[in-house]
């Protein structure tokens, strides 16, 4: 465990003010909740501004494959703001997982056009896995038929919408291979998803033409690290948004009058506040502290990723509930942005693995095993 | 070079020569200490004079490093806590330059040690309704009133005290700050035996003790600003590098590992979820650590004090579950004075009974909740019933 910066630098910070600035202009709330009613047309031109414009798309790949050569710090300083914004942008699966993905393949390969096509922003990826697949749990990968031809489904993908090509997981006779499909080739169908800012689709291919991009076997371990490096950088997303949550509710408690006093000023309010203000400080630590050990390819990294998951999902949808509640009735309504951050906190909380399922991983990563099946002196229910 | 790496250079050069006129191999302890003081390599960001140099705070481990390698005998600042992390630095901030000189050398050696006068059973978390009374006959303070949860008033030679010496102006104005002879004949120390069946604290009964007036420190009235100044001290300690699985984690995380056959699915769970919160407490910390660098800590401190008060009592008390029968058994409940006390030692029936004082002692949890909400949440305060009362007319 080496010390590791777990504030921001003044570069970090100046990106986190370029990117809060676009969204305050361009990702409003109103347009965020049209969503939940069908109108996406907020995605395109917001992705759009943020990957190109802004050339965020390519910060985790290196300047010479591409990319802007920064590092999962800063990509997760993005993050934060996303989160504090719900922003329905490809961000985290295409530049962040579907990126790193490729990342594993050797430079000089057949990926590199499509790396350097993301990191420009010109193309979006999706790896297609279940959204709530975790790293270390097994990854449903498709059939390769021959000449390549790959056939399948998987249901409940994240960032299929906004793609242009997948990566798909294939089993061979060497073991997992990622190959591209491009999406026109697939059916997608768009699901009803609880967290439309960030909506799912089921895929499907029969028999279509791919091109195997990372071969078997070095195709599995490239795809559990983009699932590693999203369940890491996810946490600063819930960061961000359960920061929003907390400063949203202390200044409405600071305005809302009742029985002739700010509603704030009640002590069990205070302490409720005080609480999450510790839980969401707490938050910026863990996700800090997993961001920085994927940048520094610190040996803590997967301790880190499972405490920031096992830590930032719950933190995030209690600072989401909080809010809800907190606000009374305005945060029931569909008006008011809360009940956006709830769906995205409760959608986040299952995505990449739920905080149980990172405290299992975590009990053989630091060696607090299970009871042996039998020996307990109790049994599971 | 950097002013830092010069300063930080001129140090080591100070303490080389330091150390090459006081062998600590054939130096006496006392007479060792006294001169490491004089050396201004005692606290090195104390004035020249005072046992320090006006350095940074920062470069301090320089010279503790060196002295320990050196092999040099230390002034066993444990058994000192309350005298060189409150007392000195408020006779420092507070004091005239005749209290300064006569006080903080002995304080810093350890040949007068000292305790705090402050909490009354009738001033918990409301420290400043405090009844003692100080009354001013000719140069001398009459003191009468009862303190409690005063640890180390059994050896203490001296004590920091807050007594009201004006009851008739509001609660915070009429308080006075002294330092106070724990030798006089009015003072009585009586051990205060507590739920593990040892005496860490005591109570001090004050009867017509005199105390001079060239033992007030700051002015008259000014107690209430001079204790503040105290009890802010009193939280700088957030700890240093912190190792994972440190405290009652620890502990709990040895005892999983040791008894296979007590292991439930249940008990996992409860057991994973302390250990979350416990490295995640821990990275609080370092980054709270890395925020401050150096200098005073702001009320973030009293979330770090929630958050281990918390951890310290789910996890003493999961211990006990997890040793099942053995956690039946108690170590002794015989009435002890403790030299130092260690949260995480003794018995697990121990830790768990020991660690409940952890969210009262130093502020309530509750309090701190409220300084949160206020001091960095930016709530607004309680209502105050006691405001623009005078103190000998409020309800008691």
């Amino acid at each position: 465990m080496s010390k590791l910066n777990l504030l921001y630098t003044e570069v970090e910070d100046d990106l986190r003010a370029t990117v809060r600035d676009l969204l305050a202009d361009r990702c409003q709330s109103s347009a965020v909740i049209a969503a939940y009613d069908g109108d996406r047309s907020l995605v395109v031109p917001l992705w759009k501004a943020l990957a190109t414009d802004l050339e965020l798309a390519g910060l985790l790949v290196p300047d010479e494959r591409g990319g802007a050569g920064a590092s999962a710090r800063e990509a997760a300083v993005v993050l934060e703001e996303l989160g504090r914004a719900v922003a329905p942008v490809p961000f985290l699966t295409s530049s962040v997982v579907a990126t790193t993905v490729l990342l594993g393949a050797e430079a000089g390969g057949p990926a590199d056009d499509l790396l350097a096509a993301l990191a420009a922003g010109d193309r979006t990826a999706a790896l297609v896995v279940p959204l709530s697949t975790a790293p270390g749990a097994a990854v449903a990968s498709l059939a390769a038929g021959a000449g390549g031809r790959v056939s399948g489904s998987v249901t409940s993908v994240a960032g299929a919408l906004e793609a242009d090509v997948f990566l798909v997981p294939v089993t061979t006779p060497d073991g997992t291979a990622v190959y591209a499909v491009p999406a026109e080739a697939v059916r997608i169908d768009p699901v009803v998803s609880l967290d439309m800012t960030r909506q799912l689709a089921d895929l499907a291919v029969d028999s279509v033409p791919g091109e195997a991009l990372i071969a078997a076997p070095a195709g599995a371990a490239a795809v559990q690290r983009g699932l590693e490096v999203g369940a890491a950088l996810l946490a600063s997303e819930q960061l961000g948004l359960a920061q929003w949550c907390l400063t949203a509710t202390v200044a409405y408690l600071k305005e809302r009058r009742q029985f002739g006093r700010v509603v704030g000023g009640f002590q069990a309010l205070k302490h409720r506040l005080a609480d999450l203000y510790v839980a969401v400080e707490s938050a910026a630590a863990a996700a800090r502290h997993a961001a920085a050990t994927v940048a520094a390819d610190d040996p803590d990294r997967a301790v880190a990723t499972a405490v920031a998951q096992a830590w930032c999902g719950d933190v995030a949808v209690r600072a989401a509930e909080e809010a809800i509640q907190l606000h009374g009735g305005i945060g029931m309504t569909w008006e008011h942005p809360a009940h956006l951050y709830l769906k995205r906190a409760k959608a986040g909380q299952i995505a990449f693995g739920t905080p149980g399922f990172h405290r299992a991983r975590l009990a053989e990563l630091v060696e607090l095993p299970a009871p042996t099946v039998g020996r307990g002196t109790r049994k599971a229910p | 070079m950097s002013t830092e790496a010069t300063a930080r250079e001129d140090l080591r050069r100070r303490v080389t020569a330091f150390l090459a006129e006081h062998d600590p191999a054939t130096t006496d302890r006392l007479e060792f200490l006294r001169a490491r003081y004089d050396a201004g390599l005692a606290w090195v960001w104390f004035p020249p004079g005072h046992g320090g140099l006006g350095l940074p705070r920062a470069l301090q481990p320089e010279v503790e490093q060196r002295l320990a390698a050196a092999g040099a005998p230390d002034n066993n600042p444990r058994a000192n806590g309350i005298g060189l992390g409150m007392a000195a630095p408020t006779i420092l901030a507070f004091g005239t330059e005749e209290q300064k000189r006569r006080f903080l050398r002995p304080l810093w050696t350890g040949e007068e040690s000292w305790c705090q006068l402050f909490s009354e059973p009738g001033a918990g978390s409301d420290l400043a309704a405090v009844s003692t009374r100080g009354v001013r006959e000719g140069d001398d303070w009459i003191v009468n009133g009862q303190k409690v949860w005063t640890s180390g008033a059994h050896r203490a030679r001296w004590a920091i005290l807050v007594a009201r010496t004006d009851p008739d102006v509001v609660k915070h104005a009429g308080l006075t700050y002294f330092l106070c002879d724990m030798t006089d004949p009015g003072v009585e120390v009586r051990p205060l035996r507590q739920i593990t069946g040892e005496a860490e604290f005591n109570e001090v009964f004050l009867t017509d003790v005199h105390i001079p007036d060239s033992q007030r420190l700051g002015g008259e009235g000014e107690g209430w600003k001079v204790a503040t100044a105290t009890l802010n001290n009193e939280r700088v300690a957030i700890g240093g590098d912190i190792p994972r699985e440190s405290g009652m984690v620890g502990v709990l995380s040895r005892t999983w590992r040791e008894h296979p056959e007590r292991r439930t699915p249940e008990l996992h769970d409860r057991l994973l979820r302390m250990w979350v919160e416990a490295e995640v407490a821990r990275l609080t910390g370092e980054r709270l650590r890395q925020k401050l660098a150096v200098g005073q800590p702001g009320p973030e401190g009293s979330a770090m004090k929630l958050v281990f008060a918390r951890i310290a009592q789910e996890a003493s008390g999961l211990d006990l579950e997890l040793l099942g029968e053995e956690g039946l058994r108690y170590s002794d409940w015989a009435m002890v004075r403790p030299e130092r006390v260690d949260f995480t030692g003794r018995d697990a029936g121990y830790r768990y009974l020991r660690a409940k004082g952890n969210s009262i002692e130093g502020g309530t949890s509750e309090i701190l909740r409220n300084v949160v909400a206020e001091r960095v949440l930016g709530l607004p305060g309680e209502p105050r019933v006691d405001k623009d009362v005078a103190w000998k007319d409020l309800p008691r």
